[in-house]
């Protein structure tokens, strides 16, 4: 028997707007972060999220967590649509979806001591648990991130910004949650310390088989980790497959684009790739561009690009894509995979 | 090649309550024309304070050192009307946030003008009508209507390219970018080391880059330059540290960098934290994380010593330096 992997968590249809106002006397408008999302996550799976500033890849990390309500569509926790569950119900839930933050020392009250942060989650989500429970779980949870017990009572200004992280991640990782949204959670950090928060995450997600939403802008760092990977537009799904095959074989204009620009450390490979740089940034979301949201900066437009928003389309190998000339581009301009 | 700046024996000391910390020691280092140094290094490294105190910007409590001979005139403790004319014209530095950096209640013409107006002694409209062309050759569309525009309404990497205009409208010999494209956005940076290159190339600018990201220096720079705990542990071509690292700190850094044509199971980072400049170990102070350390590095601190031809390191290990070794 074939053992079909379960999908953990699945986006359907979903879509956020945010209304703004354009000032004291301006009317209000309406933002649309989020559309036409579509997309699950395989239990013990690593989904990258990759996207320019303001392309909505933090605002989805919220909306599956629930830290914001979609405008529309659902979020399908195993089954089960937790847009659509009391509010009860969802505290209940949240021991299982967690999430790390960017800021490791802004998202850390200054106030408690690193074992009352960690301990935190456990009050609300595990009211099951005594005292001496909790703490015994705070220092194994410290011991599994690689922070020394005796710095139990300790306050965050004390730590660096890598052992600030590590301090937020045990907090997530406390309730023994299944699913970990990670929002860029080491764009702040040292390089040397980034690869270290890097493996202990892998570490990690082996040890308690975690499954990882991975939120970046660094396409480097977001390859490294995912099994698959996301690229959002403009608040779309533009292009969802591996990593080998977004690397490999790109098939949207934007992830081609998004590819040449990595820098890549490596100074003869780096001098002999022809950067395809992208044209102008992203447009406004407010007054986003018709048909295709990319076709303004997009090497490969043609006038029909501008006429109708390119649907998602499945193709070989339960790939996403969504550009109506893929195919055509294929043929017009091969992809070249630097060596 | 000319030497444009020559560095010698620099030195950063800030004065805390009731003690000093040195964030720069015996610093030394030279520029040609129209070269391209990196200068590398993690926080609390020093290499953002030793190009600041070369330009005579330290906070109130840092104290320089040493000379940094920008032809033959000696920077370093020269007085602040004097090098005014010299900052700006000959030597300019951009930083990581253009937003701190420009003002927000003028306009950006009214802020390029006066460049040129303090500089060259240009009147107004000639001032902004070359303002104007600037803006255009460091790729701001519609630049007429962008130069009346406030910084504010302008996106990150616009105002990036307004501070390229700025420190280039009086051709400086040699323009500092201190993490220059951090804040930006990939396809934005690709086009910012873009006109990076095209400005050294078509300017003769010398350019100096800080970053801590070894991506964007092997796309731009000629030369490096690795800096730890306050100074320099290894200089080189750009070639030779990425292909034949000799200090362990170089080695560690490039196996700490993800590459995106990779997908390895795990990086092979430094252990460790970067040391606290208040409490430097003894001996080298890459010693407590280093994975080549012996005996004579935790009592004696290595110099910078030259090994071949244009090469120098800091460290007192002479065997290969591989990661199997040690795992």
């Amino acid at each position: 028997m074939i053992e079909t992997p379960t999908n953990l968590i699945e986006i359907r249809d979903l879509k956020k707007t945010f209304s703004i106002s354009t000032g004291l006397f301006g009317r209000a408008l309406s933002l649309t972060a989020l559309e036409n999302i579509n997309f699950s996550v395989k239990k013990g799976e690593t989904l990258g999220i990759v996207g320019e500033s303001g392309c909505g890849k933090s605002t989805l990390g919220r909306c599956i967590l629930q830290l914001l309500s979609p405008d529309e569509g659902q979020v399908l926790w195993l089954g089960q649509d937790l847009t659509k569950l009391p509010a009860e119900e969802m505290r209940k839930r949240r021991a299982d979806l967690q999430i790390i933050f960017q800021d490791p020392l802004a998202s850390l009250n200054p106030r408690m001591t690193v074992g009352d942060i960690i301990e935190d989650p456990l009050k609300t989500l595990r009211p099951e648990m005594n005292k001496t429970d909790r703490r015994a779980k705070v220092v194994k949870t410290m011991e599994a991130v690689g922070l020394l017990p005796e710095m139990i009572n300790r306050y965050p200004h004390e730590f660096s910004g890598g052992q600030a992280q590590r301090i937020g991640i045990a907090r997530a990782l406390i309730t023994d949650p299944k699913l970990i949204v990670c929002d860029e959670p080491v764009s702040a950090l040292d390089v040397s310390i980034q690869a270290q928060i890097l493996n202990l995450l892998a570490e990690l997600k082996d040890e308690f088989g975690l499954t990882l939403i991975f939120i970046s802008h660094n396409l480097s760092v977001v390859r490294h980790v995912s099994d698959r990977i996301l690229v959002l537009y403009l608040g779309r799904i533009v292009e969802l497959a591996t990593g080998d095959e977004i690397y490999e074989d790109p098939k949207h204009p934007y992830t081609r684009a998004l590819l040449t620009a990595v820098p890549i450390p490596d100074p003869k490979l780096a001098r002999q790739r022809n950067i395809d740089a992208l044209k102008g940034e992203i447009p406004s979301p407010i007054n986003p561009p018709s048909g295709c949201t990319f076709r303004t900066r997009c090497r490969f437009a043609k006038p029909q690009c501008a006429e109708t928003r390119p649907p998602l389309e499945s193709i070989e190998g339960g790939r996403l894509v969504a550009c109506i000339r893929w195919r055509e581009i294929e043929v017009e301009a091969p992809v070249v995979v630097p060596a | 090649m000319t030497k444009v700046l020559s560095v010698e024996d620099l030195g950063v000391t800030f004065a805390l309550h009731e003690s000093e910390v040195r964030a720069v020691n015996d610093l030394n280092f030279s520029l040609e024309a129209g070269e391209t140094l990196a200068v590398v290094g993690e926080s609390g490294s020093g290499k953002s304070q030793a190009f600041l105190s070369i330009m005579g910007l330290l906070a109130k409590n840092g104290r320089t050192s040493g000379r940094a001979m920008l032809g033959d005139v000696n920077l370093v403790g020269m007085e602040k009307s004097r090098l005014d004319r010299i900052r700006g014209k000959d030597i300019a530095m951009i930083f990581q946030d253009p937003m701190t950096s420009l003002n927000p209640s003028l306009r950006v013409k009214t802020q390029l003008a006066e460049v040129l107006v303090k500089h060259r002694g240009f009147d107004k409209g000639k001032a902004e009508k070359a303002a104007i062309e600037m803006l255009e050759r460091v790729g701001i569309p519609e630049p007429v209507k962008r130069a009346n525009a406030y910084p504010h309404e302008m996106s990150g990497g616009m105002r990036q390219r307004v501070m390229i205009a700025m420190a280039l409208l009086c051709q400086p010999k040699i323009l500092i970018a201190d993490e220059p494209t951090t804040a930006l956005d990939v396809t934005v940076q690709a086009q910012m080391l873009d006109l990076f290159k095209s400005l050294t190339e078509d300017f003769g600018t010398s350019l100096v880059i800080i970053t801590h990201d070894l991506g964007v220096v092997a796309g731009v720079a000629d030369r490096m330059m690795v800096m730890y705990g306050g100074r320099a542990v290894e200089k080189g071509t750009v070639d030779d540290l990425f292909y034949d690292p000799r200090h362990p700190y170089t080695l560690g850094l490039l196996h700490s960098t993800p590459h995106i044509a990779q997908r390895a199971a795990r990086l092979d980072p430094i252990q460790g934290l970067p040391p606290s400049l208040e409490h430097l170990p003894k001996g080298c102070s890459f010693n407590p994380r280093c994975a080549f350390c012996f005996d004579r590095c935790l009592e004696e601190r290595p110099p910078l010593m030259p090994t071949e031809s244009g090469r120098e390191k800091a460290c007192f290990y002479e065997g290969p330096l591989k990661y199997g070794k040690v795992a």
